[in-house]
């Protein structure tokens, strides 16, 4: 944290930056690594891998039960970084973030809980064409349980989401619209707030998988209006197995819990038991307590470089490669609309993404290749798969240059 | 270049994957099956006519990595006019190849064309590019034309 600290305002220092990632440092198949796929996971800063050590080292101990003075440590921390979270994204109260182990989990927990009292035969749930696997598949399980019908909002070529065609689709059987904040394939950074309105006016509630947006924007869960957010702490350069569903209190009040077990419980009697309060119904069974405090130090890391100097140096390097790859002949990007997160989705001439991949690796170019869990996405595209280089605030120019160079020699190989 | 890379892209390999063999549907197949990897995608068709225990025809068609289409195209080539007994053979010698490199009892020499599909075991992440062709070819032989899954 102290190279962070004494950071001056202003540009982001992104050497400085790199040294608190020691995973950077590596070489890897003898070139230095040049790590490209942060929307797949981000890296930790060491204050991260110290703060979860630090907690297995000094403080381990279980949360909500002890009356010992390690219990009440590991439970000051955990709740510490649930305020800590709660204060990332804004939410008026600290019972309305919940940990779970990702956005997966908290998508499913949305859908099985709040969805299953909520949707009935006949209904619709509306999703939109860009949507990840696991913001299209635990709705689609609902529906297929519920006999109700999943709608889906379509994107223009550029991977523009189309608004006027998706509040088309809002209707009277409505129960609850499902969006990605930033897709994970294409960049495309969403009207969030906008929609929400729409949504709203017709009393449609709106969650967001917020995996893709937390790591490059600063969300504030009230100006956006939603009802729930869901994002992943190993995108957010905390570690992985925690996550977090935030809901209004008023939603999550209405919610029956998930899964039974110990913690979200008042009291048990064979006959009946009563449920905890807020957040603990949603959070049965010892949590990820290091992975909790893990991410409220990743949140530290973020919030002392500041998201708006994140985002300016993102955005740069997004320019950057953008022409950069624009310059390699027979490169096609994936994913132009005018607002974008830093996700460089292309093709390269008839090279299959995955040789692309494997040329690139060998370069010390890491880059995700396939279909990105947007299967969906990739079908209306008209492609089996792209290839995907994500930046994220500890990358510069020079790793642009690097994928670039690895570009060419992939044209090379493929002639 | 590097020579894992050499190894792994031969020029054969790059041929068979720019214009691939036998990228049709055969006349007269009686006999098919898909394989897919749902990791990345990539789907394949094989195609078989087969007349009794001999394979007489075969195609593929699909879309994949320059691996996988090469491995599929190779396979084809490889295989026709030969008994479904020679047809399992093969496969587990390049199986054997592809997947244990050096440490297989397979001579990559006595696999004729297909050797060139010995660069693959550097690559662990690509031997199911190499053998996606192979087991959906298993499961149109078996008859069962099950969709095969490398996952």
């Amino acid at each position: 944290m102290r190279a962070l600290r004494d950071q001056v305002p202003g540009r982001l220092d992104v050497e400085r930056v790199r040294r608190d990632f020691p995973i950077l440092q590596q070489r890897v198949h003898g070139r230095p690594l040049v790590y490209l796929d942060s929307a797949a996971t981000s890296q930790k800063p060491r204050s991260v891998i110290d703060a979860v050590a630090r907690y297995y080292l000094e403080d381990n101990s279980n949360v909500h039960r002890g009356v010992h003075l390690l219990s009440e440590r590991a439970t000051q921390a955990y709740e510490a970084a649930r305020e800590k979270v709660r204060r990332f994204v804004n939410a008026a109260h600290a019972h309305e973030i919940v940990f779970v182990r990702g956005t997966t989990e908290a998508i499913n927990l949305v859908a099985q809980t709040w969805g299953r009292t909520h949707v009935r035969v006949g209904d619709e749930i509306v999703i939109t064409v860009m949507e990840h696997h696991s913001n299209i598949v635990p709705w689609q399980m609902l529906c297929e349980e519920k006999g109700a019908v999943l709608r889906v909002a379509p994107m223009d070529d550029d991977g523009t989401l189309l608004v006027d065609e998706l509040e088309r689709l809002i209707g009277p059987r409505t129960r609850l619209l499902a969006l990605g904040h930033v897709s994970n394939a294409l960049g495309t950074i969403n009207p969030v707030r906008r929609i929400v309105e729409l949504a709203h006016q017709r009393k449609v509630p709106v969650l967001v998988d917020g995996a893709q947006a937390v790591p490059h924007l600063a969300v504030d869960v009230q100006a956006l209006g939603c009802d729930f957010y869901a994002f992943s702490g190993h995108k957010l350069f905390g570690p992985t197995g925690i996550g977090v569903l935030y809901g209004r209190s008023e939603l999550l009040e209405q919610t029956p819990p998930w899964q039974g077990g110990g913690d979200m419980i008042s009291s048990v009697t064979f006959e009946k038991t009563t449920y905890n309060k807020l957040p603990h119904k949603f959070e049965a069974g010892t949590p990820d307590i290091a992975g909790a405090i893990g991410l409220g130090a990743a949140i530290d890391y973020v919030s002392a470089l500041g998201l708006p100097r994140i985002a300016a140096h993102e955005h740069d390097l997004l320019s950057y490669g953008t022409e950069a790859l624009r310059k390699v002949p027979g490169l096609r990007l994936i994913g132009t609309a005018k607002d974008k997160a830093s996700v460089l989705s292309f093709l390269l001439g008839d090279v299959h993404p995955h040789d692309i991949g494997t040329v690139l690796d060998r370069e010390g170019v890491a880059i995700r290749t396939g279909h990105h869990c947007a299967q969906p996405l990739m079908r209306r595209l008209g492609v089996a798969a792209t290839a995907r280089a994500s930046l994220a605030f500890y990358n510069r120019r020079e790793d642009v240059d690097a994928l670039v160079s690895g570009l060419h020699k992939v044209r090379e190989v493929f002639g | 270049m590097k020579s894992e890379l050499r190894d792994l892209y031969q020029e054969v390999v790059i041929d068979h994957s720019k214009k691939p063999r036998n990228f049709r549907k055969p006349e007269g197949a009686n006999r098919t099956a898909e394989g897919i990897n749902p990791l990345c995608g990539d789907e394949i068709t094989v195609y078989l006519k087969l007349s009794g225990d001999v394979i007489e025809d075969i195609g593929f068609q699909g879309a994949g990595c320059a691996i996988s289409k090469a491995s599929a195209s190779l396979m084809t080539a490889a295989l026709k006019n030969k008994t479904k007994a020679e047809a399992e053979a093969l496969f587990e010698r390049v199986h054997s190849m592809v997947s244990e490199g050096p440490k297989s009892k397979v001579d990559p020499e006595e696999l004729g064309k297909l050797a060139v599909l010995s660069g693959v075991w550097e690559f662990p992440a690509r031997v199911k590019c190499a053998t996606l062709a192979w087991h959906t070819l298993r499961s149109a032989l078996d008859g069962s034309g099950a969709p095969v899954s490398t996952e």
